[in-house]
């Protein structure tokens, strides 16, 4: 490979700092009666690595889906980059969205090297005629096919590992490989689904040092996780979703100060003192201990 | 179950048992009985061991070794060699790079299979034991002798699991059994072999030719036997002694010479079964050889389809079919509505280009499926392909494939002046018309080897693995997954129509019967899939391998008759169990169904 890592920083999909990259507007997804997403809005600006935070089913990989266009929302649009999302997942990619998927989704009986040359799938051109006939271009092609992807393996760290098969790298590398297939595609925004579920501390540090490296090649991240510390650390906007609906949006003092947040991950805190509306009830119902009850027995403690 | 309870039994970590072998003879002896048993196997197979020729071929001859014998003179030597090896005689350390006890075992295993079989077969088909020469008894206490010796080597054995006192004692059993297997496993393993050294080119070359000549003669011999109990003793015989060659790791040795130097290899191959038609005297054993390339080729372009990009296509043998007839429709024959005669190269393009057509008309709507819904469609497609042909007969239908009947008397090739259809001389060997088809036949698998090995590894290829692999992952990597598996299943289908062209010439007649989903003779859509599970899936040899063996085998086997199905569902689920990746591994899918094994999770070659 060459030895010129400089085109590490000029990165085919980078984007000007500032740009709006993904602009997604209105976006509802219903599955039959269930609304899994309502009405978000989030825009992802190029330079920037915004984060989803939100309860377990409170929609983000839906929201995810819709961005990739796995699924097709119900209402609302998707802009890359101010041109409306194709409805199919491959074609999104060849836009320029890579992603990562909450379970690993790696081919698992290729190589490592073979997991980053397919990712380089949109863009290369090579068809079957090419390859069976080996026209002068094939060569060409699949070497610079090859370097790229070694380049990419360097920069996460696995070029050491590239003839072994993608199942029999350890956890945290088959999370790295996921990230280095998703950066072949060279995508101007990478959304990664819980980069760190299941790492230890040290992992998580380094999973958080390749994010900023991406995000100085140019790429623009949205990254959902719930590993608070690291989000908070990562990223310069935070959004919350809670069933669906996006709660709130801002930078991490701003989120991590929202009661609505706190409530939503912790319940609802107690107004005053507590005991008080216990005691309150057990008065009330001394008072009226003879007049005829018209809740159930059940519903005594609804309030 | 907790440790305690059998902490007093075993203090500390229990010492590996020494070792010692499967059974109570001294090694020494065992040896001895070994290279003893080996040498006076060889001597017997010079001496008659039945007085009569009728049965089975003619052993009755002093002087040199005949039918049976000759296979038996093989294990024998195998046995010799591999026993002094363990001397460790000057020279025969090259034989065993793994070592040569495991491989002694299996090389004493193929002569007393073999020996034995044919010393019962004689005393049963002969009635009695009283029908056996000196030679006879000889070769049978000569080979028992030498697997005796044999199983007495010593071997590391295997550590026990610890017996749970308080399982039942069916659980006791399956315990004391899973560890007897395991102790007969073990005896019959070897060690990784050592890595060849840099050979000069020339030399890695030679080795090259020797395998390649050596398959020539394997595969001529086995297409070449004569009668039943010959062709089990060579299916023994190399079963057995392949085995041993394997185990002895000069397999492995000539893997990595050979794919060290694979464009040499593919070519030394190539011309290998080129020389195929020079070492036949008659025809004869030709029409097998054109029969099992058509069927081998069929099913590798099958390979393409279920074995990179993960497609099951139960329908596969339609596209054999539609290149047949389209081939038939333009060759001029009588029976054909359209009096045309297309130079060959016109019919093969049309052959190709009519399959090309149904795969994407069937691949269209049905690649939309994943699966096991995929297999029953195309099951249905492959069948309503011949009943469609059946009825296009003029009464049901327009005329045009004339029905069951078929289009019949379909001429001879005649390819730049070469008429396919006579005997021609070259260099003195006679040429028969079946042999001039396994030459332009071979050409044509040499196509279909060309586009699987290139089109596996480059763009397209990964993108067909990725499908199959994880078609969801695939997609978020910007592969067009329908369109990359309609471009498998047109690449397929084409491969297969492309087969059939040749396949129409040299049957005469394409009629319905011959493309049916299951049935008697291959190629049919079960036994292609067969040939590929067998061989195994997305290698190359896998498919020839497999296809010539579901070839040879009930072609050979006469006396298997109807029970013949029921032989392969045995013998598949057998393989299943016991080799789930086939009988030639792809080192990728070795790696996927062997986990535990101690198998290198490096590939050094990608694209393996």
């Amino acid at each position: 490979m060459t030895t010129d890592t400089t085109t590490q920083g000029t990165t085919p999909g980078a984007t000007a700092p500032g740009q709006v990259v993904l602009d997604a507007r209105g976006v509802t997804m219903r599955f039959g009666g269930l609304t899994a997403v309502r009405n978000v809005d989030l825009t992802v600006n190029s330079g920037e690595i915004v984060g989803l935070i939100g309860p377990n089913g409170a929609g983000k990989t839906t929201f995810f889906n819709c961005l990739t266009g796995l699924y097709i929302p119900t209402e609302g649009e998707v802009r890359y980059k101010d041109a409306v999302l194709p409805p199919k997942s491959f074609k999104v990619t060849a836009a320029g969205i890579a992603r990562t998927f909450q379970n690993i989704r790696l081919f698992a009986n290729m190589t490592v090297l073979e997991n980053v040359l397919v990712g380089r799938h949109t863009r290369t051109k090579e068809g079957f005629w090419s390859a069976v006939l080996r026209l002068p271009g094939f060569h060409r092609a699949e070497n610079a096919s090859r370097d790229r992807a070694m380049e990419l393996l360097e920069f996460v760290g696995l070029a050491s590992k590239a003839d072994h098969l993608a199942r029999n790298l350890p956890y945290g590398e088959q999370r790295k490989l996921e990230i280095a297939r998703a950066l072949a595609s060279e995508p101007g925004l990478l959304l990664l689904d819980e980069p760190t579920a299941g790492m230890n501390p040290q992992e998580t540090r380094a999973t958080e040092e390749l994010v900023f490296a991406i995000r100085d090649m140019g790429i623009a991240v949205l990254v959902i996780e719930h590993d608070m510390r690291f989000i908070f650390n990562l990223c310069d906007r935070v959004a919350v979703l809670v069933q669906g609906e996006k709660l709130v949006e801002g930078d991490s003092a701003t989120v991590q100060g929202d009661e609505r947040v706190i409530a939503a991950y912790l319940g609802e805190p107690f107004d005053g003192s507590p005991g008080d509306d216990e005691a309150a009830e057990v008065d009330a119902a001394e008072v009226h201990a003879d007049a005829p009850r018209d809740a159930a027995p059940g519903k005594e403690n609804d309030r | 179950m907790t440790t305690q309870t059998t902490a007093p039994e075993t203090p500390g970590t229990p010492a590996a048992p020494a070792p010692a072998g499967l059974i109570g003879i001294p090694p020494h002896v065992g040896r001895a009985l070994a290279v003893g048993g080996g040498a006076l196997t060889i001597i017997s197979t010079f001496m008659s061991w039945t007085w009569t020729s009728a049965f089975p071929g003619d052993l009755t001859v002093y002087g040199y070794p005949g039918g049976l014998q000759v296979l038996v003179l093989i294990g024998g030597v195998l046995t010799t060699l591999f026993a002094l090896a363990g001397y460790g005689v000057k020279g025969l350390k090259y034989v065993v790079p793994s070592g040569g006890d495991a491989a002694l075992k299996f090389a004493a295993l193929a002569a007393f299979a073999t020996a034995w079989y044919t010393v019962i077969a004689i005393s049963v088909e002969l009635g009695g034991v009283v029908n056996l020469d000196p030679g006879g008894y000889i070769v049978a206490i000569a080979t028992l002798a030498a697997f005796v010796g044999a199983l007495a080597l010593p071997f590391e054995h295997p550590a026990p699991d610890p017996i749970d006192p308080d399982d039942s004692a069916w659980e006791q059993f399956k315990n004391r059994s899973s560890h007897k297997w395991e102790t007969v496993k073990t005896a019959f393993s070897a060690r990784p072999p050592r890595p060849v050294g840099k050979l000069p080119t020339y030399v890695e070359i030679l080795v090259i030719a020797v395998v390649m000549a050596l398959g020539l003669l394997v595969f001529t011999y086995g297409i070449g036997t004569q009668y039943d109990e010959l062709f089990v003793g060579f299916l023994i015989t190399a079963g057995f002694g392949f085995a041993a060659l394997n185990k002895s790791g000069l397999v492995a040795q000539a893997t990595e010479i050979t794919s060290r130097h694979q464009t040499i290899t593919v070519w030394g191959a190539f011309i290998a079964a080129a020389l195929f038609p020079f070492t036949q005297t008659d025809d004869q054993y030709a029409t097998i050889g054109v029969y099992i390339l058509i069927f081998a080729t069929v099913a590798l372009g099958l390979n393409i389809v279920v074995g990179l990009a993960g497609l099951l296509d139960l329908g596969y043998v339609a596209f054999l079919g539609v290149g047949a007839y389209a081939a038939a429709l333009v060759s001029g024959s009588p029976s054909s509505p359209f009096g045309v005669h297309f130079p060959f190269w016109a019919a093969v393009l049309v052959g190709a280009a009519a399959s090309l057509t149904f795969g994407v008309l069937i691949g269209a709507p049905t690649l939309r499926l994943r699966g096991d819904y995929l297999a029953i469609v195309t099951l249905g497609f492959g069948e309503i392909f011949r009943i469609t042909a059946n009825n296009l007969d003029g009464t049901s239908g327009p005329d045009l494939t004339n029905g069951s009947n078929g289009i019949s008397s379909i001429p001879d090739l005649n390819i730049l002046g070469w008429d396919l259809g006579a005997t021609h001389d070259i260099l003195g060997f006679a040429i028969g018309r079946f042999a001039n088809y396994f030459l332009l036949m071979l050409l044509i698998t040499a196509v279909v080897v060309l586009v699987f090995r290139r089109s596996s590894d480059s763009r397209i290829g990964r993108a067909w693995v990725a499908i199959r692999e994880d078609e969801t992952a695939a997609l978020a990597m910007g592969i067009n997954g329908f369109r990359v598996k309609l471009i498998a299943f047109a690449v397929g289908a084409s491969l297969a129509g492309l087969a059939g062209t040749v396949q129409a010439h040299v049957t005469y007649t394409v009629t319905p019967e011959q493309y049916q989903f299951a049935g008697p003779i291959p190629p049919n859509s079960a036994f292609l899939l067969a040939a590929v599970v067998l061989g195994g899936m997305g290698t190359i040899g896998g498919p020839l391998i497999g296809a010539s063996l579901l070839y040879l085998i009930p072609n050979k086997l006469q006396f298997l008759g109807d029970y013949q199905l029921f032989a392969f569902g045995v013998a598949l689920i057998l393989l299943m169990r016991f080799r789930p990746e086939g009988l030639v591994a792809n080192r990728r899918r070795q790696l996927e169904f062997h986990e535990e094994a101690e198998a290198p999770t490096v590939l050094s070659k990608t694209g393996a």
